[in-house]
């Protein structure tokens, strides 16, 4: 806790390239002779448990996304091979368009919004006292640390439409919400859905943007100050540089993590009933699945397996520049 | 440099209230007799056990709470023990392929789970592991397994080789070395991955769900999403109790450990 705790920042600093390039180079290359077989053998089983539980069911999804694989082939009868006909019948479907849009833009709200407001609590981070800076960190770790369904959940009873505290607030305050239900509309039913997810994402940024800011030398800072900048030439000219191989690799973390946020969507839509105006890639494709269509359900969720590999490979290309793995 | 604290501390009051407010909600309600409830909010916690008691006494309960714990544990046990080998591979030796490994840890924690609830469920059930304690804990383990070597490999290269080479000099064969010298050092790292890992497999909801569909296979987080679509608005106190039991154990253990892991979680991990 320290870390988030003290201005030194005394616990590893997540992704500062100067400081891992330093420690490194003071250790020694591990000897390439005379290695053998051992090497190979320690990883076996890793690689058997990753093949098991991973590869073999990503071939699998490959493989029923070419496939008939509908309520006849779940009792049995073989899936006959239809080439990349699911993929033509969901790119032909503009319901298909319709989510795959509304999770791009879900998707980009709440990474905006998470980046966002997890620079800003940051920078708060770093310019209280030790107390109150000890308060938020606890109250950020308590968000971070609830799982995503109960978290939902609780948020589900917050906006509750006939107990709910928001509508008790809102009506108090002279609003017209007594018994508003806010999961049967696509736009508060997403305005909900951004708060859990923008609530969950925050600390992770916040914490690991305020962990960079502390590697920031002081005297930088003084220097600039005394050189006459204000806050926000600070920010633009020091703080931001430092940070900014930080925030790429946190916002293209992000935008894999919301881009398949699924148990935050299916929860609101089970307490909500309204389906079909909300649903996104992740949930759209199991259920299709679960409609028993397993064919194209394979093939939405292949799609969302390639736009996460985008992400992907532009997150590995900053990792590789950053660190000597 | 700063002149005048108190904006900033009224701010940071706000932050706090604002951020801490749901777990506090959660808390308040599980305590709350469900006839108050639906009766205007009151802030303050009154207390009455009446919830657990109800949520002890419901269907499947202990069942669930009994395989929960039983996956978790086992896919703690053995993502630690092959990570380790791997991260030991990793961080001691240099090998061909050894980059190709560490790219494929990279990247296969990025696959989005939810792309494979699918075909995962096809794939256990042509093993007759549907429905069963091993078929999800091998799902847990692969998916646990990258943040887990990538953490590891981490705590087992902080280690100094000299530490370890001084020993074989004393005369120590090199697994007594390692196992001597090497292992108690990383023992703390492996304590906070194993946490790490015992955390994710008790939160998991999507894998369970589809994987274990029947009523007493069931795992605490689908058994109180059951709970709570089956009482629809109607029990909240008793599912902000249920809520209650499934998060409390894993903040306290986030607590403990958030810090160590911090530099795996940005190198892309497993989240939640």
């Amino acid at each position: 806790m320290t870390a988030v705790l003290s201005d030194e920042g005394t616990g590893t600093p997540p992704v500062l390239p100067d400081s891992r390039r330093a420690g490194r180079s003071r250790r020694p290359r591990p000897a390439r002779s005379r290695v053998g077989l051992l090497p190979y053998l320690l990883l076996v089983p890793a690689l058997a448990a990753l093949g098991a539980g991973l590869g073999y069911p990503l071939v699998r999804l490959v493989v029923m996304s070419t496939q008939e694989f509908g309520l006849r082939q779940q009792f049995g009868a073989p899936a006959p091979y239809v080439g990349l006909d699911n993929f033509a019948e969901i790119f032909g479907d503009p319901y298909f368009w319709d989510v795959l849009r509304r999770s791009l833009i879900f998707c980009a709200v709440n990474v905006a919004l998470t980046l966002g407001l997890g620079t800003l609590v940051a920078l708060l981070l770093s310019r209280l006292g030790t107390a109150m800076r000890t308060g938020v960190s606890v109250a950020l770790l308590f968000a971070w640390a609830t799982p995503a369904l109960t978290a939902t959940i609780v948020w589900q009873w917050i906006f509750d439409a006939r107990y709910g505290v928001v509508n008790w607030l809102l009506t108090r305050l002279g609003g017209d919400f007594e018994g508003h239900s806010w999961l049967s509309q696509p736009l508060s039913f997403f305005f909900v859905g951004t708060l859990i997810v923008v609530w969950m994402g925050v600390p992770f940024v916040a914490f690991t943007l305020y962990a960079g800011m502390t590697q920031i030398p002081g005297e930088v800072m003084e220097a600039a100050a005394i050189d006459g900048a204000g806050a926000w030439a600070r920010f633009r000219d020091v703080t931001w540089p430092a940070l900014k191989p930080i925030f790429i690799v946190l916002a293209a973390l992000s935008t894999v993590w919301d881009l398949r946020v699924f148990t935050q969507i299916f929860v609101l839509q089970q307490a909500g009933g309204i389906n079909r105006e909300t649903n996104t890639l992740g949930v759209y494709a199991y259920r299709t699945s679960a409609g028993d269509d397993f064919g194209l359900g394979a093939a939405i969720a292949l799609v969302m397996v390639g736009i996460t590999l985008l992400a992907t490979l532009f997150h590995l290309r900053q990792m590789f520049r950053q660190e000597e793995v | 440099m700063y002149r005048r604290r108190w904006p900033l501390n009224l701010v940071a009051v706000a932050v706090m209230v604002i951020v801490a407010f749901p777990v506090y909600w959660m808390l308040v309600t599980s305590f709350r007799p469900n006839s108050q409830i639906r009766t205007a909010p009151r802030f303050l916690p009154v207390g009455t056990l009446d919830n657990y008691r109800a949520v002890f006494e419901r269907d499947h309960f202990w069942s669930s709470f009994a395989n929960s714990l039983q996956v978790t544990l086992l896919t703690v046990v053995f993502a630690l023990f092959t990570a380790f080998l791997a991260a030991v591979a990793v961080s001691r030796f240099r090998f061909r392929g050894r980059l190709a490994f560490l790219v494929v840890v990279l990247l296969v924690q990025m696959v989005p789970a939810e792309a494979l609830m699918i075909s995962v469920v096809k794939v256990l059930e042509g093993w007759n592991l549907r429905n069963s304690i091993a078929g999800l804990t091998i799902t847990y383990v692969a998916f646990v397994l990258p943040f887990t070597v990538w953490t590891l490999r981490g705590f087992v290269a902080g280690v100094p080789r000299e530490l370890e080479e001084a020993a074989m000099m004393d005369g120590s064969s090199r697994l007594r070395a390692f196992f001597t010298v090497t292992f108690p050092l990383v023992a703390p790292g492996l304590v906070a991955t194993g946490i790490f890992a015992f955390i994710q497999a008790w939160n998991e909801f999507t894998f369970a769900l589809v994987i274990m569909d029947r009523p007493e296979r069931e795992t605490l987080p689908v058994w109180l999403q059951a709970f709570n679509f089956g009482a629809r608005g109607t029990d909240w106190g008793g599912v902000m109790a249920g809520s209650t039991l499934i998060t409390v154990p894993v903040i306290i253990f986030f607590l403990l450990v958030h810090r160590r892991v911090a530099a795996g979680m940005t190198a892309g991990a497993v989240k939640g």
